[in-house]
């Protein structure tokens, strides 16, 4: 149907990228989710203070502004402070790490709420089973409520990560050569833009539909031993 | 049995919510081998005064000292808090509690819930702890579920399986918080069973309850609470047959 000209292999590549921006994003977007709810959920008010700001902050702020804040003002800031410090280097920052930082912070900041929710899920008798029988809060963390918050949170977790990947094209603008700049690369050397944003386009849509039938399966692995209604 | 060692000590323990004192002085002795009924009606301080003993809430004020050693609190801004937490954890560790909803964690089987802290706590190795548990499920007659996850198994086996969760530790003393009160009638009896096996092996228990029956048969003593003190006290052959307070009769006549 789609002649790409030789140019399919550079859209694979870019495809290949994109995933691997949007899991690195999502990982951190999780770590942040957890910390976020781990904060807002404590007694103590200056983490309860923390989460707010950084969950209020992230979603008052565009999120293309947010990457060029991060991209150019990062390297501008590290600069700053170097010469202040008497040192004189050029920070070049490497699009994919400013890519994954935005990405990550920007669904951190949904993961919170979502992580939040699920926290709360956890039926508060299995805690104090756990403490109860003389684990630490640590260890009854990492072996009573970390294994059961999954259930909960999964599916908030699969949106965002639906929604995430697609984000993800954003960080074409600052030249990471991700699927959507690839297809832009591709477009301008072959004055295709059907051919290539419908191609590109389909690609990110196999993401999606995959994804999709990937969480009914982790859903079903997280929902083991509950007996469904 | 050596019938005068103190296996657990609480004295003229204090614990308010905000303004309202649910615990006003409440002491309590328990030698090794003593099963200790606690009586009393709805929101007199029976869960509040268990979850004191293992510091699920912190007393305002009052000691427990559990085989002898004292919970070493501290105070902190005009209350107090426990001075060690790893002293606590260890004391917890000997402390096993039964909880009305049974609280069985749910993404684990059976015998990984038994499991789960003679290894992860007591560090026990996994071969070890593994026998251990098989053999405690066989005797709370869960042989044939140990592989079930909790919301497979009825209320009975459910809280038969807490207690033996709690047994794996080999607790210096058990609390069992109103351990049938959550079961449909004809699951009562079996979970009774096993508590009364327990008893008659000679283990140290506290057991808040409403089965009178059940008090009178199986206790060394018998503890009514009646709005966060101790309204009668004594042995069940003494306060079955004659009550020196009224409430207490009355509670009796309401409950029989
Ligand atoms: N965490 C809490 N915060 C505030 N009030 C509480 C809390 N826990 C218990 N209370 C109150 O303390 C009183 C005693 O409660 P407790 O649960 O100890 O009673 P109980 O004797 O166990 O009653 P029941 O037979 O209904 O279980 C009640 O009035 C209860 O509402
Ligand atoms: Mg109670």
């Amino acid at each position: 149907m789609f002649d790409l000209q030789g140019y399919g292999w550079m859209l694979w590549d870019g495809l290949q990228m994109t995933l691997l921006v949007g899991l690195c994003s999502l990982v951190l977007a999780i770590l942040m989710g957890l910390i976020g709810a781990w904060g807002k959920l404590s007694e103590n008010r200056v983490a309860r203070a923390a989460a707010a700001t950084y969950t209020t902050v992230i979603r008052g702020i565009p999120e293309l502004l947010l990457l060029l804040i991060i991209f150019y003002g990062t390297p501008t800031l590290i600069q700053g402070i170097a010469e202040d410090l008497g040192y004189d280097i050029i920070v070049d920052f490497n699009p994919f790490i400013a890519g994954v930082l935005t990405i990550g912070f920007i669904y951190g900041a949904f993961a919170t709420e979502v992580f939040r929710g699920a926290f709360i899920a956890v039926p508060p008798g299995q805690m104090e089973a756990a403490r109860a029988i003389g684990m630490s809060s640590v260890l009854a963390f990492r072996r009573v409520m970390l294994p059961q918050i999954w259930r909960f949170a999964l599916p908030g977790l699969g949106n965002i990560w639906m929604v995430l990947i697609k984000a993800t094209a954003l960080i074409s603008v600052i030249q990471l050569e991700e699927l959507m700049r690839k297809s832009f690369i591709a477009m301008g050397a072959t004055k295709l833009p059907f051919t290539f944003f419908f191609t590109a386009a389909l690609m990110y849509l196999a993401i999606t539909v995959i994804s999709m039938l990937g969480q009914q399966r982790i859903e079903r692995w997280a929902n083991r031993g509950i007996r469904r209604a | 049995m050596g019938a005068e060692t103190v296996a657990l000590e609480v004295r003229d323990l204090h614990k308010s919510f905000g303004s309202m004192e649910v615990l006003k002085g409440v002491s309590l002795t328990a030698r090794e081998g003593d099963v200790i009924s606690m009586l009393g009606s709805s929101g007199s301080g029976k869960s509040t005064f268990l979850r004191c003993i293992n510091l699920l809430e912190i007393p305002n004020a009052g000691e427990v000292r559990v085989g002898g050693e004292l919970i070493r609190m501290r105070p902190k801004n005009g209350r107090q808090e426990p001075a060690d937490r790893r002293q606590v954890d260890r004391i917890r560790a000997s402390l096993g509690m039964v909880f009305q909803q049974f609280n069985l964690w749910s993404h684990m089987t059976v015998l990984g819930n038994v499991m789960e802290a003679p290894v992860h706590v007591l560090k026990h190795p996994r071969a070890e702890a593994e026998a251990r548990a098989r053999e405690i499920l066989e005797k709370v007659g869960l042989g044939d579920r140990m592989d079930y996850y909790p919301s497979h198994l009825s209320g009975g086996q459910q809280q038969r399986a807490a207690i033996a969760r709690a047994l794996a530790m080999e607790p210096k003393v058990m609390l069992f918080d109103e351990p049938t009160s959550a079961l449909d009638p004809e699951l009562v009896g079996e979970v009774l069973r096993v508590i009364r096996e327990l008893a008659d092996e000679g283990r140290t228990m506290i057991v808040v309850t409403h089965e009178v029956g059940f008090a009178r048969e199986v206790s060394s003593n018998v503890i009514f609470l009646h709005e966060g003190m101790i309204e009668e006290e004594g042995p069940p052959a003494e306060v079955f047959t004659r009550q020196k307070s009224e409430r207490f009769r009355q509670f009796l006549a309401s409950n029989l």
